[in-house]
C-alpha cells in the first residue's frame, strides 16, 4: 500500500514540477488573495494584524481548492481514471498517494502564504514548533476530505461549482481549529493552542481512515 | 400506469414493490394523512389559544412549538439518510438510496425551518437574528454539508453511479457531523456569547404538553412527507426503466429489420447488438 502510495505521489508531484501550475499559478492567487484582504480591511488599523490567522487559513482553504481541482482534472483526461483502476495498485495506496501529494502542494503554499504574511500584515511567527504542527495537521486533514471529494466530483461536469460546495462546510472544522491555533501561536500563548491541534489530527485521522476504506468503490464509479 | 415489475435487488413485498401504485397515496397514508392533519389543527389550538404566554418572552414562546419538533425532525431525517447511506452499501439495494434521498430533502426544509423560526424568535428575544451561537452555527453547517449531498444527487448519471456516489456523499458529510459539532461548541466556549435558553425543566404542564404535541405531530408529518416522497421517487425510476425499455424494444426491432433486409453478414448482428449495448448504457 505505502509502495502504490509513494508510486503515485511521485507521479503527481513531477507532473506538478514540470507544469508548474502550483507555483506558478496558485501560489501567486493565493498572495493575491492577502493582498485583497488587506483592500477590503484598512491595513492601517489594526485589523489585519488581529485577522492574520483567520485570513491565512482562508486563504489557504482558498488556494487548496484549485490545486484539489487541477489535482483531478489531470486524471479527468483521456482516461487516465480507468488506467489508474487497471493499474493494479492499491485503491488505498492511491488514496494515500494523491492526498500526499495534494498536502506537499499545500505545504508549499503555506510556506509561502506564511512569508505573506509576516512581510504584508507584519505578523511575528512566535511559537514556531505549534505552527509547524498545526500546518501539518490541517493540511493532513485538509488533503484527507479534500482527496475524498475531489475524486467524488471529479469527471463531473458541474465539478468546478461542486467541489467547493461539498468541501468548504466538512472543512468548517479545520478553519476553526487553524485559526484557533494560529491565533495562540501568534499571541505568544502556545498552551491554548496544543487542544486544537489534537482536534486537527482527530480531523485528519477519522477523513484518512474513511479514505483508505472507502476509495476502492468511491473510485470504481466512472 | 401499468409498469413493469422492478428490475433490483430491492426486497418485494415493500409498499411501493411489484403491482406499485400509480400514485403515491394508499389507504394508509390517507388515515396517516388525516391524523397527521387533525393533530396540526390541534397543536395550533394549543400553541396559539390554550397554552400560557411565558412571563419573560411573553407570547414568542409559541414559537417553540414549532421550532423544536422541526429541530427534532430535522436531526431524525439526517439520521435516517445516514443510516440509508449505509444500508445502500451494504444492501446494494435501491429502496435504501431512496429512503435516504427522500429523508435528505425532508431534512434540508425542516432545517431551514428551523433556523427561520429560531430568527423570527431571537429578534424579538435576543434583539438580533442571528448569534454565533454553537447550536445555531452547527445547524446552519449542517444544512450546508446536506444541501452539497442533495447537489451531488442532483447530477445525472446511471443509477448505480449515482446511488454510491450520494451514498458515500452522505457518509463523509454524516462523519463531519459530530467533529463539526465538537468544534464549533468548543470554538464558541472561549467567546462569550448569548447561549440559547435551555429548555426550562420546570415548565409548565400546559406549555410542556404542547410542546410533546408538537414533536409527536411533526413526526407523523415527516413519516407522511417521507412515504409520498420515497413513492414519488420510486415511480420516477419506474417511469424512466420503463422508458429505457421500451427504447430498448424499438432498437431491437429496427436491429431485426436490418438483419432480415441484410441477412448474410454475421458481423451487422454483432454490431447491431453492440449499438443496443451502447443505447443501453
Amino acid at each position: 500500500m505505502f509502495r502504490d502510495a509513494w508510486l503515485v505521489a511521485g507521479k503527481d508531484l513531477r507532473l506538478e514540477a514540470r507544469s508548474r501550475v502550483t507555483t506558478n499559478q496558485v501560489a501567486p492567487f493565493a498572495v493575491t488573495v492577502l493582498i485583497l484582504f488587506a483592500f477590503a480591511l484598512d491595513p492601517d488599523s489594526d485589523v489585519l494584524e488581529r485577522a492574520t490567522a483567520g485570513l491565512f487559513w482562508v486563504a489557504v482553504l482558498l488556494s487548496s481548492l484549485l490545486a484539489l481541482q487541477r489535482a483531478f482534472t489531470v486524471e479527468s483526461v483521456d482516461g487516465n481514471r480507468d488506467a489508474l483502476r487497471l493499474s493494479g495498485l492499491e485503491p488505498a495506496g492511491i488514496f494515500l498517494g494523491k492526498a500526499c501529494a495534494v498536502a506537499a502542494q499545500l505545504i508549499v503554499l503555506e510556506v509561502v502564504l506564511g512569508i505573506g504574511v509576516v512581510v504584508l500584515y507584519d505578523a511575528t511567527l512566535a511559537g514556531p514548533l505549534l505552527l509547524g504542527a498545526t500546518c501539518l495537521a490541517a493540511t493532513a486533514g485538509l488533503a484527507a476530505a479534500g482527496t475524498l471529494y475531489g475524486v467524488l466530483a471529479a469527471g463531473l461536469r458541474v465539478r468546478d461549482t461542486l467541489l467547493p460546495l461539498l468541501l468548504f462546510p466538512v472543512v468548517a472544522p479545520v478553519l476553526i481549529g487553524g485559526t484557533r491555533a494560529f491565533e495562540a501561536a501568534l499571541g505568544d500563548v502556545p498552551g491554548e493552542g496544543w487542544p486544537w491541534v489534537g482536534l486537527l489530527c482527530v480531523f485528519a485521522a477519522v477523513y484518512t481512515a474513511f479514505g483508505v476504506l472507502a476509495f476502492g468503490p468511491i473510485l470504481e464509479e466512472s | 400506469m401499468t409498469s413493469p415489475a422492478p428490475s433490483g435487488t430491492e426486497p418485494s413485498g415493500t409498499a411501493a414493490g411489484a403491482g406499485a401504485p400509480a400514485h403515491t397515496g394508499s389507504q394508509g397514508t390517507r388515515v396517516l394523512g388525516s391524523v397527521t392533519a387533525a393533530g396540526l389543527v390541534m397543536l395550533s389550538l394549543f400553541a396559539l389559544v390554550f397554552s400560557p404566554a411565558e412571563a419573560d418572552q411573553g407570547d414568542a414562546v409559541r414559537l417553540m412549538y414549532i421550532h423544536v419538533p422541526t429541530a427534532v425532525v430535522a436531526f431524525l431525517a439526517f439520521f435516517v439518510t445516514a443510516a440509508g447511506s449505509a444500508l445502500w452499501l451494504w444492501k446494494k439495494s435501491r429502496w435504501w438510496d431512496l429512503v435516504a434521498a427522500s429523508s435528505a430533502e425532508i431534512g434540508v426544509i425542516f432545517t431551514a425551518l428551523t433556523l427561520v423560526t429560531g430568527m423570527v424568535w431571537g429578534r424579538p428575544i435576543w434583539g438580533v437574528y442571528w448569534t454565533w451561537d454553537a447550536r445555531l452555527t452547527s445547524t446552519a453547517l449542517l444544512l450546508l454539508l446536506f444541501l452539497g449531498y442533495l447537489a451531488i444527487r442532483r447530477v445525472p448519471a446511471e443509477p448505480d453511479v449515482r446511488n454510491r456516489r450520494a451514498a458515500f456523499a452522505g457518509l463523509i458529510a454524516v462523519v463531519d457531523v459530530p467533529i463539526v459539532h465538537y468544534s464549533v461548541n468548543w470554538w464558541n466556549s472561549l467567546h462569550q456569547e448569548p447561549t440559547i435558553t435551555r429548555l426550562d425543566p420546570s415548565i409548565d404542564g400546559l406549555m410542556l404538553f404542547t410542546l410533546m404535541l408538537g414533536i409527536v405531530v411533526f413526526l407523523l408529518l415527516y413519516l407522511w412527507l417521507l412515504v409520498h416522497r420515497f413513492r414519488l421517487a420510486w415511480l420516477e425510476e419506474q417511469l424512466a426503466s420503463s422508458d429505457l425499455a421500451a427504447a430498448l424494444v424499438e432498437r431491437r426491432a429496427e436491429a431485426d429489420e436490418a438483419t432480415i433486409s441484410a441477412p448474410p453478414a454475421p458481423s451487422s448482428a454483432a454490431k447491431a447488438s453492440g449499438t443496443i449495448a451502447e443505447a443501453s448504457r
